[in-house]
């Protein structure tokens, strides 16, 4: 779903632009509270672990497949802040190295893909932590609807900036249809995928995931009489 | 260490756009690609010239069009959306090989392939002929945010090393019967990604404790051409 050079007119590409530079802007500040000054080393290598869990395709059907995006799974894993950048620093490798999503679409890109999914993704993920029972064993099923929000969202954007710098006028009611009959199978893929990828960090290194901390912490160290000898 | 030499899309050589700074190779991309995107899209004669510019380009950086057209196909999925925009869009209709299509529609849809074939080759171009070292360096002189530009330095250096142990762990999984694109293996393989996250994570506090221990302040010192 990465955006090619002129898919988007040039306003509209370099409105995004000015929301991409922006929001990193402000992940930078928000991402040192997140990680400190261990910042770039871990965010760097959560950054490379998002490039290979997107290389992992999964099939949609009719012979074409989806991969993964990896926003509310890095939100989750590792925080918004964090996230954002971690997506956008990816993006921009694509862009400049792989000749992946066109450098004029860049600042699109990292605003569907870095921002739209991560932001969704954890805004639906913290709403579900907060009215589901308070157990780490919910982190899991709450990330995976957080992932499966996100991915039509970020659809439904795209389509709303294609309405505006589209260069053409088309049906936008069929466009929106199809992109978000198409985008919730997608979510549906990125669901599972999310779901099970937290479940299994959760079971066994659940200090990792970001999104945990706050129920780690409100669990009690319990000694059973029974298992201490 | 033994990654980190190149990587896959560049092309070996020392040509002058080899040599040229890359911050300046980013920026004439970008002016280059912005010009292209503001062309009204029945201005064929602009686009010709554009497309010959980008050629010459090319043929200046002597890396051969045989090595860059095979590596076009990521531009593979938005051709199909332009083959169908002169089917999905309004306006007047006209006979096309016997087949009735929109006639903007089928002008958006030639523009947006020409634009967006320009633009896959103009950053293959870029990215052939620029060593990843050198991009992060002209990122830095480009004011890009020192973090930013650490983070893709990281990711730079550790890209090999975890796609490799990916792949590792995909040979792994298959030589025991699993099969990647089973819907039914997604458990296994989620936890294999699971796994890897917390390896890659884990990688990053071991790089982090061995750069303290050799002096780093949250910046990097500045890396001389060597």
């Amino acid at each position: 779903m990465h955006v090619p050079d002129g898919f988007l007119d040039a306003p509209t590409s370099l409105a995004t632009g000015a929301v991409a530079v922006a929001a990193v802007a402000l992940s930078l500040r928000g991402a040192r509270r997140e990680l400190d000054d261990r910042t770039a080393p871990r965010a760097g290598l959560v950054a490379t672990f998002v490039f290979a869990a997107q290389m992992m395709n999964f099939p949609v059907g009719a012979g074409t497949s989806g991969h993964l995006m990896g926003g509310a799974l890095a939100a989750v894993l590792v925080g918004p802040w964090t996230a954002v950048l971690c997506l956008s620093v990816v993006l921009v490798v694509q862009a400049l190295l792989m000749a992946d999503g066109g450098i004029t679409a860049l600042g699109t890109n990292i605003t569907l893909i870095g921002i739209v999914t991560v932001v969704v993704g954890w805004a639906v993920f913290v709403l579900l932590r907060r009215v589901l029972p308070k157990r780490v064993s919910m982190v899991a099923p709450a990330a995976a609807v957080g992932g499966f929000v996100s991915v039509p969202v970020a659809a439904l954007v795209f389509t709303a900036l294609f309405s505006v710098g589209g260069n053409v006028s088309v049906d936008l009611g069929a466009v929106l249809t199809a992109m978000l009959g198409w985008h919730v199978v997608i979510g549906v893929g990125e669901a599972v995928v999310t779901g099970l990828v937290v479940g299994s960090v959760v079971a066994t290194r659940p200090d990792l995931v970001h999104g945990a901390r706050p129920l780690l912490e409100e669990r009690d160290l319990e000694l059973r009489p029974g298992l201490v000898r | 260490m033994g990654a980190g030499h190149g990587h896959r899309l560049h092309f070996h050589g020392h040509s002058p756009v080899h040599r040229a700074p890359a911050h300046l190779k980013v920026l004439a991309l970008l002016g280059f690609m912005l010009v292209v995107v503001a062309t009204p899209r029945q201005a064929y004669a602009v686009f010709a010239l554009e497309a010959a510019v980008l050629l010459g380009v090319v043929a200046l950086s002597r890396v051969p069009l045989r090595y860059l057209l095979p590596r076009m196909v990521v531009e593979l999925p938005f051709v199909v959306f332009a083959v169908l925009m002169p089917f999905i869009a309004h306006g007047p209709r006209t006979e096309v090989l016997g087949v009735s299509v929109s006639e903007p529609g089928l002008v958006a849809g030639v523009a947006l392939l020409v634009k967006g074939t320009i633009g896959v080759l103009a950053s293959l171009t870029l990215a052939a002929t620029t060593e990843p070292q050198d991009l992060l360096r002209g990122l830095q002189r480009l004011r890009a945010p020192d973090l930013v530009v650490q983070i893709m330095g990281f990711m730079v250096r550790y890209l090999d090393v975890v796609t490799a142990e990916l792949g590792r762990m995909m040979t792994a999984l298959r030589s025991r019967g699993c099969d990647p694109r089973s819907p039914r293996h997604w458990p296994v393989l989620a936890r294999s990604l699971g796994a890897l996250f917390i390896r890659s994570y884990e990688r990053g506090e071991r790089v982090h404790l061995a750069m303290l221990a050799r002096g780093y302040d949250g910046r990097l010192p500045q890396a001389d051409g060597s």
